[in-house]
């Protein structure tokens, strides 16, 4: 667990706005070792997303760099597969054809039988093989996110990001999703680094999580090592001390240290005491946007 | 919602009469509502008509239409069998002229009598077809091309601006001088005035192709590009396997107003040019000025009309079998 694997140092990025550059990352720093589960979590707009999308090499650091075995990233590559938020099947292929198309781009000069056993081995991990000639129209929210994930897996990816993977789906589907991957996680010891907003579903499937500031020049603020035995069952963990007081940690940090700054006006109304940061710490995680995503998802 | 579907569905509760009533009643307004629009046009077109006198007689009603519509029918199956009995003479001609002197090589004519409607008809629909093919194997590429590079677009996007708006008339001088300039041999394959039609045509079809396929192609949703990057697809997969199959249905907006312009363009560069074809029968019809050529004009217009609802029928289909969505609603 302490090889060097994969290594994010001094990143910041910056974007062109019409009024000069916007800085909305810096001093990026992360090692992460092989197999490792690591979840970033953050207010929205903090630049999670971004991070991942360097780690990905689909937007490239204005400073610092990202290195993945010895070698710097520079360009998207099968070995770091993407987990996109809203599935990203191509909506013309079959499910089947879709992680065929992975499979093909990214293991040239393998046999077709040979290619045809990876892609069925990929759609038995997330148990979608009674589905390989449906469309991704003609299935659920939750088949299509399981789906994503048999075609990122399929890429044999040495690291496995996921963009917010369950974020539009109902809070059953997701559970049962969450389950899946750390199966599959279990089976395949996959690096993997997942953006989420639910400090949930961070807790029970990371090995650490990555709390972000909020931007602009957004960097990490701290890191939570979660020491939990695997396999986890989220029953028992409900009632584990361990376990909320790991909840307890990312609640604190996200509401109370790292408040979502408010518009002017609404700040103005609001008293300078903590009563809303208590109440919002009484909430239980993860209901606003369950809330939203409800309306969002199908049915699985 | 749902009282919507009690109300609808109360007639149909009482017995089995009625629920059969009521289906056919819910059924009719997509038969019938076209019906009563097409009756009540042609009770107006019949009424103004009466009322409305010309230098070449009253105004062709709905039955003169019809009646002349008749007649070339007739004239063409007459003007078939005038040719088939020219072919036959002269088959029998050479014959015997053969059997007379076997070194005797026989020259074959071809029947030159005047192009019936049905001729012109087809010799529209032909010009307008490769006009329109040419026009969509340029503009597809160019399109494409300017979707998926914004230098490219930006370079080629002042010239689309300028040319769109040219009306074919306009190019029709210019094209039939480069045509009659360029297009010299001793046994063309086609005649120039065909080249010329066609010509004219395609200028007019690249540009609604060209606009529409840039605008699906750029519009490509950006998750499906990152997928691309993800899996470092070749350019060429990238082609095929994500930017066309998304572009389709806009490739197809594209096509579809390119083939209804460029039929509407046609028409008027056949009257202009005097190329043969539908344009030119309109035309020839107002010159001749008998009692009967404005009811011989007006199944021209009717036809041109049934024609371009024809082609973009056919566009519709070829769309829907070639697109991935089968669900999408197409009009």
């Amino acid at each position: 667990m302490h090889t060097k694997h994969l290594e994010l140092e001094q990143v910041g990025i910056d974007f062109p706005t019409p009024k000069g550059p916007f800085t909305a990352l810096q001093d990026v720093n992360l090692k992460i070792s092989k197999g490792e589960f690591v979840s970033l979590i953050g207010h929205s707009g903090c630049g999670k997303s971004t991070v991942l999308n360097i780690v990905a090499g689909l937007h490239q650091a204005t400073t610092g760099g990202v290195i993945l075995d010895g070698a710097e990233v520079k360009q998207p590559g099968p070995e770091r597969a993407v987990v996109f938020q809203n599935h990203s099947l191509l909506p013309w292929l079959t499910v089947y054809k879709n992680v065929e198309l992975a499979v093909k781009s990214t293991m040239r000069g393998k046999s077709k039988n040979e290619m045809r056993d990876w892609i069925m081995h990929n759609l038995e991990l997330v148990h979608m093989t009674h589905a390989l000639d449906k469309l991704p129209s003609e299935i659920s929210g939750g088949m299509k996110q399981r789906v994503g994930i048999a075609r990122a897996l399929a890429m044999e990816p040495k690291v496995l990001l996921m963009d917010e993977p369950f974020g539009a789906l109902d809070a059953l589907t997701r559970a049962h999703l969450q389950d899946s991957l750390m199966e599959i996680h279990a089976d395949l010891g996959n690096t993997v680094i997942m953006i989420t907003h639910d400090v949930d579903e961070a807790v029970l499937l990371s090995d650490r999580i990555v709390m972000m500031n909020n931007g602009p020049a957004a960097t990490i603020g701290e890191i939570l090592d979660i020491e939990l035995p695997r396999p986890r069952d989220r029953l028992a963990l409900a009632d584990n001390k361990q376990y909320n007081h790991y909840r307890h940690e990312v609640l604190t940090f996200l509401y109370d240290k790292q408040k979502k700054v408010e518009t002017v006006s609404s700040r103005a109304n609001q008293s300078p005491t903590t009563n809303k940061h208590s109440q919002q710490l009484a909430k239980p995680s993860g209901v606003s946007s369950e809330k939203k995503d409800a309306k969002k998802s199908d049915a699985a | 919602m749902s009282k919507m579907t009690t109300i609808l569905r109360l007639p149909s509760s009482p017995s089995n009469a009625n629920s059969l009533l009521s289906r056919l009643y819910q059924s009719t307004p997509a038969l019938l509502l076209p019906v009563i629009g097409l009756l009540m046009f042609l009770a107006i077109w019949n009424g103004v008509a009466k009322s409305i006198d010309t230098s070449l007689g009253q105004f062709p009603g709905p039955a003169q239409v019809f009646e002349q519509a008749g007649a070339l029918i007739d004239e063409h199956i007459a003007q078939r069998e005038k040719a088939d009995a020219f072919y036959q003479r002269q088959e029998a001609r050479n014959a015997a002229r053969v059997a007379q002197d076997p070194t005797y090589q026989p020259k074959i004519r071809e029947f030159t009598g005047a192009p019936t409607f049905f001729d012109q008809i087809w010799t529209s629909l032909y010009t307008v077809m490769v006009g329109f093919l040419i026009a969509s194997v340029v503009a597809v590429p160019v399109g494409i091309l300017c979707g998926l590079s914004k230098s490219a677009y930006t370079a080629i996007n002042p010239l689309i601006q300028l040319f769109k708006p040219v009306s074919p008339l306009a190019w029709l001088p210019l094209v039939t001088m480069v045509v009659s300039a360029l297009y010299v041999s001793d046994e063309p394959a086609f005649s120039k005035s065909f080249v010329t039609s066609a010509f004219t045509v395609s200028l007019c079809c690249l540009w609604p192709t060209l606009i529409n396929t840039a605008v699906g192609v750029s519009n490509i949703d950006k998750d499906l590009i990152n997928v691309s990057k993800v899996l470092r697809l070749t350019p060429f997969a990238h082609l095929t396997k994500i930017v066309l199959p998304s572009s389709i249905p806009m490739i197809f907006t594209g096509l579809r107003l390119s083939l209804g312009i460029g039929w509407m363009v046609l028409i008027a560069a056949e009257m202009l040019a005097q190329n043969p074809g539908l344009g030119k029968f309109v035309w020839d019809e107002f010159q001749n000025g008998s009692s009967e050529s404005l009811a011989r004009i007006m199944v021209a217009v009717l036809t041109i009309g049934a024609i371009g609802f024809v082609l973009d029928r056919l566009m519709l289909s070829i769309q829907r079998a070639v697109s991935w969505d089968k669900s999408s609603v197409l009009r």
